[in-house]
């Protein structure tokens, strides 16, 4: 097909991401206020918020390297996104996957936080290089365990191309990786903790923290951008998993395929909501500790195991 | 105290952008608020309803009604679900939530976070305190009329207002703003000289620039 | 608690004991003898809390009255020490030496009376009045109300109302001929 047609699904793709990856945020503030005991607020309320950001009359720019930091997040946002086959064998929802992505997902992961670093350094705050430096040192870690567990499936699956992986994982519910690789899934799920910046390794973003991390100078329309990110990035990272270790989204209806793909990433997120609410928060020199140690041992078990049995 | 004590306070301090160059001197604070104009009629009523529909208050508890916003935000009250929700940092509020009386210290506190937030803001007054100086009409230390320092957009009276007092307050702001008559931004940049010669009367210690954007 | 204020009086002599209850004592002396009765009471008689150091202005004999309370945990007893200072020539000795917190008590009452401690740490540090220009305001011949109209603008308006006839007028008018509902004294 020609590239304006794929522009379009491309376009149509990122977003149903984004209003998902926000309504996502919606439920859960719902759910953590009725578990409280109180009406929460409204489920579409995350698109107020960004309505209210952007309708801001002021900004406050602090040079020309603070707007790397909400451009590079969201340019990480879109990347990880656009490179994910969202449904399987669909046309519209199977965005620009090819050859070798999985590498290109990971680096466009780690590549958005960089450049908040970089903005909101500039901030001018004089405290922000300390939620920065938790921010990245925490990343730094969870990092490990996933890209262990991505090296045993890419030795188990023999290839680095998602929709490779996706396809190996059809057929029936035991060819998922949750059942052939168990110990990779598990070291992946603890790395989701850390990547979704729940309890309890929420100290990165938590507003009671002072500073409150990277997004501290951020105002008007950059924080607007910010939160649109975490809609879109949220929504990438939790379809990513589901492709690599619950088999993908795959039916003949694209309807019952984005159904399966709501349900399955909800119930992901949904693992790290449940953590959460249980865990109070780590410190950053704590959770470092723990992502070294256990969660590594796993994925190196997981990578053995795959590699000689 | 005395006067020997000011002299060496003003000795000591120096603003942050003196002795540099006229191109870098703009990029610290020092330079005038200005009225932003609203934009056509249909696009601000819906931009409105936003603002009116997510209200971020200041988490800044400048008196004794922040013992009253506490309880809102528990389950029994519950201001989530109006939209409202703290936030940490001036740059991101868009409501300031003035509770109770404001000492002269807490003023020049009060005047710097409300020049450091963004756009379109508001203030919501707690308290008799700020209308007519309350109980502490006669101290010498508090204010007694705080629109005259910065502009208000509620009053809630009471000496504390309950909680549902509050929430009758937030449930008149949003109203006042879906009308379009909340404009404590413009109303303060076009009287900027007038509330800054108030605000220089009684904070004597000046040690910040004239307009803290 | 006797045999220890029979032990203070021989060795200074006291100007007057108030026993205002079972666990609390008020003592006077002479400004001189402050320092020597404080230490003597926290090493020998064990009163090692100092609870505060305030002062009252008695400006009709025109003095300042400054008023230590300690505090004794084995026989559980306040004990108050009161002196009077000249309030022209306000200056007290610091007993930052003995208790170290004591030098935020003395950094208050310079700042709100004007009573000097010289030797105390950082007692020219405003801690409330912030750009303070006038004289320490709680002394009683600064007019508190006078200085509120000068500085702050008032709002036009404003009424007072006695709290009894307000009361009466309010919430009694309705039963005046009742016997039971009603203050005893009208």
């Amino acid at each position: 097909m020609n590239i304006t047609t794929k522009i379009l699904y491309a376009i149509i793709s990122v977003f149903v991401a984004t209003a998902y990856g926000l309504t996502l945020g919606g439920i859960v503030r719902k759910i953590y206020a009725r578990v409280h005991g109180r009406y929460g607020p409204p489920v579409w309320q995350p698109f107020i918020d960004i309505l209210q950001t952007h309708a801001k009359r002021v900004s406050i720019s602090h040079g020309y390297m603070f707007y790397l930091g909400p451009v590079f997040r969201l340019a990480g946002g879109l990347g990880t996104y656009l490179f994910i086959p969202v449904i399987f064998g669909s046309v519209v929802f199977s965005n620009f996957s090819m050859a070798g992505d999985l590498l290109l997902v990971m680096y466009f992961i780690f590549f958005g936080q960089l450049g908040m670093a970089l903005g909101a350094g500039e901030g001018g705050h004089p405290y922000s290089p300390i939620g920065i430096a938790r921010g990245l040192a925490q990343m730094s870690t969870f990092e490990v365990p996933f890209a262990l567990s991505v090296m045993a499936l890419a030795i188990q699956y023999n290839t680095l191309n998602i929709t490779t992986i996706v396809a190996a994982q059809q057929g029936s519910i035991l060819n998922w990786t949750l059942f052939t690789n168990p110990l990779a899934v598990i070291a992946a799920m603890i790395s989701l903790l850390g990547m979704n910046m729940h309890s309890p390794f929420s100290i990165v973003l938590a507003p009671q923290e002072i500073p409150i991390g990277p997004p501290i100078e951020m105002n008007s329309s950059f924080l607007a951008t910010l939160q649109t990110n975490r809609g879109l990035f949220g929504s990438a990272k939790l379809v990513l998993f589901m492709n690599l270790y619950f088999g993908g989204a795959a039916h003949a209806n694209i309807f019952v395929a984005l159904a399966i793909m709501v349900v399955k990433t909800f119930l992901i997120y949904m693992f790290s909501v449940f953590v959460g609410a249980a865990f109070p928060r780590f410190r950053p020199e704590q959770s470092m500790r723990f992502f070294l140690k256990w969660p590594t041992l796993i994925g190196i078990l997981s990578i053995i195991l795959v590699a000689y049995f | 105290m005395n006067k020997k004590n000011i002299n060496n306070i003003e000795k000591e301090m120096k603003l942050a952008n003196e002795g540099l160059s006229e191109k870098e001197r703009t990029l610290f604070s020092d330079a005038r608020p200005t009225p932003v104009k609203p934009l056509n009629k249909y696009l601000e009523k819906f931009l409105n309803w936003a603002r009116a529909e997510s209200l971020w208050i200041l988490a800044f508890g400048t008196g004794c009604g922040a013992v009253e916003l506490r309880p809102l935000m528990t389950a029994r009250f519950d201001m989530f679900r109006y939209g409202i929700a703290p936030r940490p940092t001036p740059r991101q509020a868009s409501v300031f939530v003035i509770g109770g009386y404001a000492s002269i210290k807490t003023i020049k506190r009060i005047v710097r976070s409300y020049e450091q937030m963004q756009g379109p803001k508001f203030v919501i007054a707690l308290g008799s305190c700020t209308i007519n100086g309350g109980m502490y009409y006669d101290s010498y230390y508090t204010i007694n009329r705080i629109d005259h320092y910065i502009p208000v957009d509620i009053y809630v009276a009471g000496c504390m207002p309950r909680p549902e007092a509050l929430i009758a307050g937030f449930d008149k702001l949003k109203k006042q703003i879906k009308a379009g008559k909340c404009d404590g931004m413009n109303i303060y940049a076009e009287n900027f000289d007038w509330y800054k010669a108030n605000q220089k009367k009684v904070i004597k210690d000046w040690n910040m620039p004239d307009y803290n954007w | 608690m006797e045999h220890i204020i029979n032990r203070l009086k021989q060795k200074i002599e006291i100007e007057s004991i108030i026993n205002q209850r079972a666990d609390l004592y008020f003592i006077t002396i002479k400004e001189e003898h402050l320092e020597l009765v404080l230490s003597y009471l926290k090493q020998q008689e064990n009163f090692t809390h100092l609870a505060f150091l305030q002062a009252v202005d008695f400006i009709e004999d025109n003095k300042f009255q400054l008023t230590y309370m300690l505090y004794n945990y084995d026989i559980k007893v306040n004990l108050g020490i009161k002196v009077f200072i000249d309030r022209d020539k306000s200056e007290m000795v610091s007993i930052h030496k003995l208790w170290a917190h004591a030098w935020q008590y003395q950094r208050e009452l310079k700042e709100m009376f004007g009573i000097n401690f010289p030797g105390s740490p950082k007692v020219d540090e405003s801690f409330v009045l912030e750009g303070w220009e006038e004289i320490p305001p709680m002394k009683r011949e600064f007019d508190t109300l006078a200085y509120s109209e000068k500085t702050f603008y008032q709002r036009p308006g404003r009424t007072k109302n006695d709290p009894k006839k307000y009361m009466k007028e309010k919430l009694y008018k309705k039963f005046p001929q009742s016997t039971t509902v009603g203050r005893k004294d009208d």
